[in-house]
């Protein structure tokens, strides 16, 4: 059909264009957005010299980091009981509602959110980022979780408890080992999901605990500038690199039995 | 040694797996439970090794009720079907498992699992990867992961079933020599009846989770004790006949049974074919002089003698279908009774058939051969 090759020509343009020119004018050296005035890193120093970037980024990685281990243990906790447990009445309506955050619009798990840590009264700062991460980004950790044990042979588990392991040294041994690619790759994802998240962030954090993502968002409403050029360009880099190595760490996964 | 006393199983309301099932397995017996796909075979074996709880009845271990204990405290090892070998772990890690776990030392644990390779011919593939291993290889590995451990019983559930035909052959002779060296007593799971009678000391035949018939593979092949057992366990001809009374001449042709040899009496009798031609019968029955009315008859194709039409003993009959098998020749006859069977000739000598489809044949039954089914 001619004219499919020109209109994903059209998608991809719209789709990486923009982020073409946001990455290569975080290194012109003049102010501009459109007129290229030459090479420099001074956006770059000027951005991390920031404090109130620094501070953001602080928040932001201690977040993520502390959302994505909550969020793979549950999961993965989740994961073994549905996946490996005796069934339990009420299984199904447990898997599917487990996964549903992820079709609720999220603006209405944000307003619920934080009307929730209002009725209770909780002003925890960080914590309450924290807590709201940990919740949005289970169902992401699940997933990879949950597809690689489900593709674990059970007579694996058997094999190590006839072979005298005990229902917890044939987990740590054989089950354990075994879903490594999945748990990682469920919590990359769920890293990238916290370290990426605005709107309910926006919502729950008060002013002291401002992650980078919103932080960008007040640069912005001041006037757009190289600095938030620099910066954005800075979270592009983290997350494609984890999102490269998320790819690679599923296909080796697939190939292993 | 190991004892199973009336094991009834269910899965849900409508699934009746095992059905009072019970058996006495003795020390240094090869033991194999055969039967059809979905007859509680494998849900057997699960009970045995502990992964699944019985709904009543004991299982019994040197005297003692194992039934409760969880699967790692039982003296019992597993061949899984699909061997389950742990893809992360080599070989040698593999095998050393089971020692490892019951707190043996890591170095001893390895020098055991070096012997135990070499004694199932894999000592050069201690560090490779099951993923890196050939079918029978990845059994073998199986094996030795089990025998190490030195179980009281080892557990086989279809172990040669993903093997290539010729692998399989020579897989069954170095199941038994292991059997036969290690002194472990197997139970052993096959549906496959030719491997039953090639390696058993006594065969379970199972059908729809009962045990039908517990014997040695002569006795199953050559007294089955029904129908099913008769026609699951090598090729069977079924006559219709009837006992009439006084047909039974209880002992008097029993002295002349050549394939006693057990304690268990056989006793012999006339029965009336639908032609009107009587043969000479053997039965389990104890009082075979009882026995009266409709009865049926079973006998192996290649216990039928046929002989030219006129040659007298025989029972009449036609040649339908000839079919040349090379070592030996099937010929599909009709009685003149109606029923059809089969008869299996070994060409021995002449490389011509003997008969031709449409020739009148006389079918011989030696009496050692007719076995009285109890319906
Ligand atoms: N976990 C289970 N839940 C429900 N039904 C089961 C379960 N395990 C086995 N069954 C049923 O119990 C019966 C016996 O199964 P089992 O696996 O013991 O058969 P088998 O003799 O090993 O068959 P095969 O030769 O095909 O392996 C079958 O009807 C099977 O569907
Ligand atoms: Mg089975």
């Amino acid at each position: 059909m001619p004219g499919f090759g020109a209109w994903t020509w059209v998608f991809y343009i719209f789709l990486y264009l923009p982020l073409v020119i946001l990455v290569v004018f975080s290194f012109n050296a003049g102010r501009s957005a459109t007129v290229w005035s030459g090479f420099s890193l001074d956006w770059y120093a000027r951005a991390f010299g920031n404090e109130s970037i620094q501070r953001a980024t602080v928040n932001s990685l201690i977040v993520a980091f502390s959302a994505m281990t909550a969020a793979t243990v549950l999961a993965l906790l989740a994961a073994l009981a549905l996946m490996r447990g005796r069934r339990f009445r009420g299984g199904t309506v447990f898997r599917v509602t487990l996964l549903a955050p992820l079709m609720i619009p999220e603006i209405v798990t944000a307003v619920a959110t934080l009307t929730f840590f209002s009725a209770l009264g909780m002003q925890l700062g960080l914590f309450n980022v924290f807590i709201a991460h940990t919740v949005f980004c289970i169902p992401f950790a699940y997933l990879p979780i949950a597809a690689r044990l489900s593709n674990l042979d059970e007579s694996l588990e058997c094999a190590a408890r006839d072979l005298y392991a005990g229902a917890w040294r044939a987990f740590r041994r054989v089950t354990l080992p075994l879903a490594m690619p999945g748990i990682a790759a469920g919590a990359m994802l769920a890293f990238i999901i916290s370290l990426d998240d605005f709107v309910i962030t926006l919502m729950v954090a008060d002013a002291g605990s401002t992650t980078l993502p919103v932080y960008i968002f007040g640069m912005v409403r001041m006037g757009t500038s190289p600095e938030i050029n620099a910066v954005s360009t800075a979270l592009l880099a983290v997350t494609t690199v984890i999102i490269v190595f998320h790819y690679y760490l599923s296909n080796s996964a697939k190939n292993r039995p | 040694m190991i004892e199973l006393q009336d094991i009834s199983k269910s899965f849900g309301a409508d699934v009746v797996a095992l059905k009072h099932v019970s058996f006495t397995v003795a020390e240094n017996e090869f033991f194999t439970l055969l039967g059809p796909s979905g007859c509680g075979k494998t849900t057997l074996l699960r009970i045995i090794a502990g992964f699944e709880f019985t709904d009543s009845g004991d299982v019994l271990l040197d005297g003692g009720d194992i039934a409760q204990l969880p699967p790692e405290k039982r003296p019992v090892n597993t061949v899984f079907q699909n061997y389950a070998l742990f893809p992360h772990m080599n070989v040698l890690q593999n095998v050393a498992f089971g020692m490892e776990m019951r707190g043996i030392e890591r170095v001893e644990a390895a020098d055991s699992a070096r012997r135990m390779l070499s004694q199932v011919m894999l000592d050069d593939f201690a560090e490779r990867f099951p993923a890196q291993l050939s079918g029978g290889q990845q059994q073998r590995v199986a094996l030795a992961r089990a025998l190490i451990n030195r179980p009281r019983v080892l557990l086989l559930d279809e172990p040669l079933s993903a093997l290539d035909f010729k692998l399989r052959k020579t897989m069954r002779i170095e199941l038994k020599r292991l059997q036969r060296d290690t002194g472990i007593t197997f139970i052993f799971v096959t549906h496959d009846q030719e491997e039953a009678l090639a390696l058993s000391d006594r065969i379970a035949v199972m059908r729809d989770g009962e045990v039908r018939q517990i014997g040695a593979p002569m006795d199953v092949y050559e007294k089955p004790a029904d129908r099913f057992v008769a026609d699951f366990i090598g090729e069977t001809n079924f006559l219709a006949g009837r006992v009439e009374a006084g047909g039974g001449d209880g002992t008097g042709d029993g002295a002349g049974d050549s394939t006693g040899g057990d304690s268990s009496r056989v006793n012999s009798l006339r029965v009336t074919l639908g032609d009107g031609s009587t043969v000479t019968a053997r039965s389990q029955n104890a009082n075979a002089a009882d026995l009266r009315g409709a009865v049926t008859l079973a006998i192996r194709p290649e216990r039928v003698a046929l002989s030219a039409a006129a040659t007298p003993g025989g029972v009449a009959g036609a040649i339908d279908e000839v079919v040349y098998q090379g070592n030996t020749t099937r010929y599909q006859i009709t009685l003149q009774s109606g029923d059809r069977i089969a008869a299996l000739e070994t060409n021995a000598a002449a490389a011509t058939a003997q008969f031709a489809a449409g020739d009148r044949v006389g079918a011989r039954f030696e009496p050692q051969s007719l076995w009285v089914l109890q319906e």
